[in-house]
């Protein structure tokens, strides 16, 4: 037995030997020089994906692929200097794990992608974010609101408005729209994102704030909410993970909650949108996109989810268009015109190429300030239909 | 007032739940001394099997099936991966527990796709009623009533018959009962069986409450169960139903004050007070180790 | 016997010194970017030995079922990181908190430069583990009279409380609450760099197996020594150790000490990896994972945990990596592979291993009893 054990042992050290010595040979799942391979005549450029499929953060991400699919789909390749290239998206799922995030982004790194999109969840951005900047790899993020992700990190990039503008716009919209006098804050304990955004709305509310944190997979929500309407506030504002929303807004549609509950644009998705359907609750969410903000998208995209049961199943099992989809889309377009205005697939040309690009999206036109976040100022707040079970869009937030 | 009693509610239907999960621990720990950590993730995949079973069966047709499935989980858990490492020592087994337990999550988590999944809303304990001007369902007035029939049915069982008896010889002393000419096996099983089908319970009320189901569901109700029952002695039944109820309510008014975010190190701590002081917890029997 | 004691540990030393040259000459000599995850796994590999190794020392050697590594990590991984975040960094670092409470930086108190970040480094590694090892003292002191799985549950507890303080957002100025400590030094900066900014010698994979195997080979002298020799014997027989006139308590708590100081070593080193430290990352499965390294590599086997530790992050996060991917092999979709695959197909190796190895690779012999046997054999 020992012995079987000793020679497994040395064959495993061999192997792995091996795989290091081989180096590029056999370490490369599909071939290690993107660029120069062919399928089909065609030049390949591949475009790596750093988002997460499992974890807590595993159904946004999803949705959030879904875009890059679809518009990989609709625009499978692009012209870089006179060349067509097809395009191959490449996957990592970092499981919503920031321990577990550095291997995923390795990987990516490791088959030669010319950027990188992604990803849904700031603090998994943050910690694969180093290993793109020391490859020398662009990263576009998509929906990683976190300053955190682009502040001292030259290759984050990102597409999307920030946490405190987000936070900023909600604790607007409370006083304008409801008088609220008093908030009820809820996140995450330990989450950087809610905890982040519960200090933003805090610092731009006028008014009392009274703050709560749950631990990790809590899923009693009821003395929240009876905390809430103990108190008598007039809003509550919970920027919660899927999972954790969902659970709340069902909780407070048994419960018959009359308070308003404000999201941001985590909650803006179609299953939040189910849980609240059939019942009184007032939802409102701040977002990247409404729905009929570009018709031809909403159009495609649909009949894409109905043609694929997976993609179906992806989004939550119906065909409403999450925010984080619409921007995911973007994101693809914007790693198109990075590369064609790099005329090269190579990394450090796509990279030189980012600050100075502009392009308008179905979200609306995105460019580059010098810190490599958006230029944006625009956010949509939308409101649950709860009959139709639609989002209707209730009111344009900007702020300067 | 009306904050008090809803807190109070919420306290005793969480006591219920965790009850329900808390004997499953008790019994198993009783019999085989093993910390048996796969159990607050079968209480997850007993909710999954729902979610699944009723998008084709009708309720009154799933809900007996889930509960035959889930003690059947537990006997199959039981037989693969604790009965092969009976002359282990107790370390191994409380490893194969816990190996258990992460691929129940990676199962869940695959099955799933990493998605929350809605936990089906169940005629008449879904519904919402309200007590003393304070709105809740239904389960949680249920769950109270239905942890005490089970009890007491469990205890006299326990009490007044012969698998009942060799349970309680197993656990007083596992070689004599052997020599004596008990089947350890069948009953070890009877254990697991009874353990799974009052966690598949608990997982209907828990989950009617609380809909959405993730694969780590179980992980936090399981640890909180295995401290109730620690606390109200472990091997001892009405313990862990009393133990329950006091982290349940316990739990929920450190919720409900400005202390929120300790609520979890709250539970630890104490588990940690009480195995220090009284590590029999509330009814457990002094046991004397053998040298 | 003594001379033969000298001469393992000089062909200890060599090997060790040999594998470092190993890791230097690759690391410069294959392509960083292509070679990338070979590093990464290399890394994450080596830290996780270590801290395998110190779980080792208290659940094979000790025999003290304690589950609270992750807790450990956690203070390791913060006291490294608040110590070492650079004083320009603080205000963007803390940037809810307007600014750090700790204003010093150890790299900088030492002059900066290339002496003054390993000095700096080095020190705060130090002082993590310190941190760590005064804390299991603490605890130590009601939680190590309780027995087996009630230890265990116990010190798992504890990790989770130590966790919850942690975020707790009144401690915001230094522990920047629930928000990720970044911009520290982490294992690329010991990369030598030309004046333009070229890398000209990468050091950081050697960086991390040099640490680690410094602290690895304290474990191994401790393990061989007269203290190692009581570990053991409390191990085997508690009854009979104290009948021996061994002081159960003091070598317990002694033994709990420094398995936590290098549990704190290990998770500073798991921030230089990760490029962040979060209390969100130190969780219970975290210790599992852990738990299950110790045991695939055999408990009580010190090679083993290390050799368990690469395997175990190289299988789990590289070479089943394509189990998660859909994968067509002509027109035919292969059937199961789709995201969360991969995971499930290591727990069931996970299972094969506790069930039916249960002495894991190595059992409860190192390396070199291997190899002595076989040369034994080859004499005869």
């Amino acid at each position: 037995m020992r012995k079987f054990f000793a020679m497994l042992l040395a064959l495993v050290m061999a192997l792995s030997l091996a795989a290091c010595g081989g180096g590029s040979g056999d370490t490369q799942p599909s071939g290690g020089s993107g660029d120069a391979q062919t399928s089909g005549g065609d030049k390949v450029v591949k475009i790596g994906v750093f988002e997460p499929a499992t974890g807590d953060s595993g159904a946004g991400g999803k949705q959030e692929m879904l875009g890059m699919q679809y518009a990989n789909k609709e625009t499978p390749s692009v012209v870089i200097g006179g060349e067509t290239y097809s395009v191959e998206l490449v996957y990592a799922d970092n499981a919503s794990d920031a321990a577990k995030a550095p291997t995923a982004a390795s990987q990516l790194v490791s088959q030669d992608v010319s950027l990188v999109l992604g990803t849904y969840g700031s603090s998994c951005a943050i910690a694969g974010g180093p290993i793109f900047g020391e490859a020398g790899l662009a990263a576009i993020g998509v929906t990683c609101t976190n300053p955190g992700v682009t502040a001292g990190n030259d290759y984050y990039f990102r597409i999307c408005f920030l946490d405190p503008f987000q936070g900023t716009v909600l604790a607007n919209f409370a006083s304008e729209k409801f008088s609220a006098k008093k908030a009820y804050l809820l996140g995450e304990l330990g989450n950087d994102y809610d905890q982040g955004l519960l200090n933003y709305f805090e610092q731009a509310f006028d008014g009392e704030c009274v703050k709560a944190s749950f631990p990790t997979n809590t899923s009693d929500f009821s003395t929240y909410l009876n905390q809430a309407m103990a108190e008598g506030a007039d809003v509550i504002f919970c920027p919660v993970s899927i999972a954790y929303s969902t659970q709340i807004v069902k909780l407070a549609a048994s419960m018959g909650l009359e308070t308003p509950i404000l999201g941001s644009d985590t909650l803006d998705s179609n299953m939040v949108l189910e849980a609240a359907k059939g019942s009184g609750v007032k939802l409102y969410v701040s977002t990247f996109y409404q729905e009929g903000g570009s018709p031809e998208f909403d159009e495609g995209i649909k009949a894409w989810l109905a043609e694929d049961s997976t993609a179906m199943t992806n989004n939550g099992g119906n065909d409403t268009i999450a925010a984080v989809t619409a921007m995911g889309y973007d994101a693809y377009y914007v790693a198109l015109e990075a590369l064609k205005a790099a005329g090269s697939p190579d990394k450090a040309a796509v990279k030189a190429a980012l600050p100075s690009l502009s392009y308008t999206g179905v979200s609306g036109a995105i460019a580059f300030d010098d810190v490599g976040d958006a230029i944006r100022d625009t956010a949509y707040i939308k409101t649950a239909d709860n009959t139709a079970g639609a989002w209707t869009l209730e009111t344009v937030q900007t702020v300067k | 007032m009306q904050y008090a009693i809803s807190i109070l509610l919420s306290g005793v239907s969480l006591g219920g739940q965790y009850a329900l999960i808390a004997i499953g621990y008790t019994m198993v720990y009783g019999i085989l001394r093993l910390i048996n950590f796969a159990h607050g993730d079968v209480f997850m995949v007993a909710g999954l099997m729902m979610v699944y079973l009723t998008a084709s069966l009708p309720l009154a047709a799933s809900i007996p099936l889930v509960l035959v499935l889930t003690v059947l989980l537990g006997f199959i858990i039981e037989r693969a991966a604790y009965k092969p490492l009976r002359e282990a020592p107790r370390m191994s087994v409380m490893i194969s527990a816990i190996g258990v337990s992460y691929l129940l999550q990676n199962l869940a988590t695959y099955v799933t796709g990493g998605l929350p999944k809605m936990y089906p809303e169940i005629p008449g304990i879904s519904n919402t009623i309200t007590i003393a001007g304070v709105p809740t369902k239904v389960v949680t007035v249920v769950t109270p009533v239905l942890v005490l029939v089970l009890v007491l049915a469990l205890t006299q069982l326990i009490h007044h018959t012969k698998v009942g008896m060799a349970m309680r010889a197993v656990a007083k002393d596992f070689e004599t009962a052997q020599l004596m000419g008990i089947k350890i096996n069948a009953v070890i099983s009877v254990t697991f069986i009874i353990g799974s089908f009052l966690a598949a319970v608990g997982s209907v009320l828990y989950f009617t409450n609380y809909q959405s189901i993730v694969p780590l569901s179980g992980a936090l109700p399981g640890l909180r169960a295995f401290v109730a029952a620690v606390f109200g002695g472990i091997g001892s039944i009405p313990g862990a139903v009393v133990g329950a109820f006091i982290i349940g309510i316990s739990e929920s008014v450190i919720k409900g004050s400005s202390w929120s975010i300790f609520s979890d190190a709250f539970t630890f701590a104490l588990l940690i007070i009480i195995l220090v002081v009284k590590p029999t917890g509330l009814f457990g029997e002094k046991v004397t180790d053998k040298v | 016997m003594k001379k033969t004691v000298n001469k393992s540990a000089w062909a200890g030393l060599l090997c060790a010194a040999a594998l470092l040259a190993l890791v230097v000459i690759l690391e410069n000599v294959l392509d960083p970017n292509k070679n990338i995850m070979v590093f990464a796994a290399l890394k994450k590999g080596a830290v996780y030995a270590l801290v395998a190794v110190s779980m080792n020392l208290l659940n094979g050697f000790t025999g003290l079922f304690s589950l609270g590594q992750a807790g450990f990590m956690l203070l390791g991984a913060y006291t490294y990181a608040i110590l070492t975040i650079p004083v320009s960094q603080r205000e963007a670092v803390y940037y809810i908190y307007n600014g750090s409470a700790v204003n010093f930086s150890l790299p900088e108190l030492f002059g900066g430069g290339a002496f003054g970040l390993v000095l700096g480094v080095v020190l705060a590694l130090v002082l993590g583990g310190c941190v760590a090892a005064a804390v299991a003292w603490l605890i130590g002191l009601p939680v190590l009279r309780l027995k087996s799985d009630y230890l265990a549950i116990a010190t798992l507890g504890f990790g989770e409380i130590i966790r919850a303080v942690f975020q707790w957002d009144k401690l915001g100025p230094v522990t920047n609450g629930a928000n990720a400590l970044k911009n520290f030094p982490t294992f690329s900066s010991f990369n030598i760099t030309n004046g333009s900014g070229e890398t000209v010698l990468r050091l950081s994979t050697f960086t991390a197996f040099l640490l680690a195997g410094i602290c690895i080979a304290v474990i191994v002298l401790l393990i061989n020594s007269t203290y190692g020799r009581a570990f053991k014997a409390i191990r085997d027989d508690e009854v009979a150790a104290e009948a021996m006139g061994i002081n159960l308590s003091k070598h317990k708590r002694l033994a709990f000490v420094i398995s936590s100081f290098f549990a704190g070593v290990g998770g500073g080193m798991f921030a230089m990896f990760a490029n962040q430290a979060q209390a969100k990352t130190f969780t219970t499965a975290m210790t599992y994972e852990i738990l299950l390294i110790v045991v695939i590599g055999g408990i009580g086997s010190v090679s083993g945990s290390c050799i368990a530790a690469f395997l175990y992050v190289a299988a789990s996060e590289w070479w089943l990596r394509f189990l998660d991917a859909e994968t067509f092999i002509g027109g035919f979709k292969v059937p199961l592979l789709r995201n969360g695959f991969r995971m499930v197909v290591f727990s069931v190796v996970i299972m094969i291993v506790v069930l039916f190895f249960r002495r894991g690779i190595m059992g409860d012999k190192e390396l070199p009893d291997l190899l002595k046997k076989r040369r034994k054999e080859g004499a005869k």
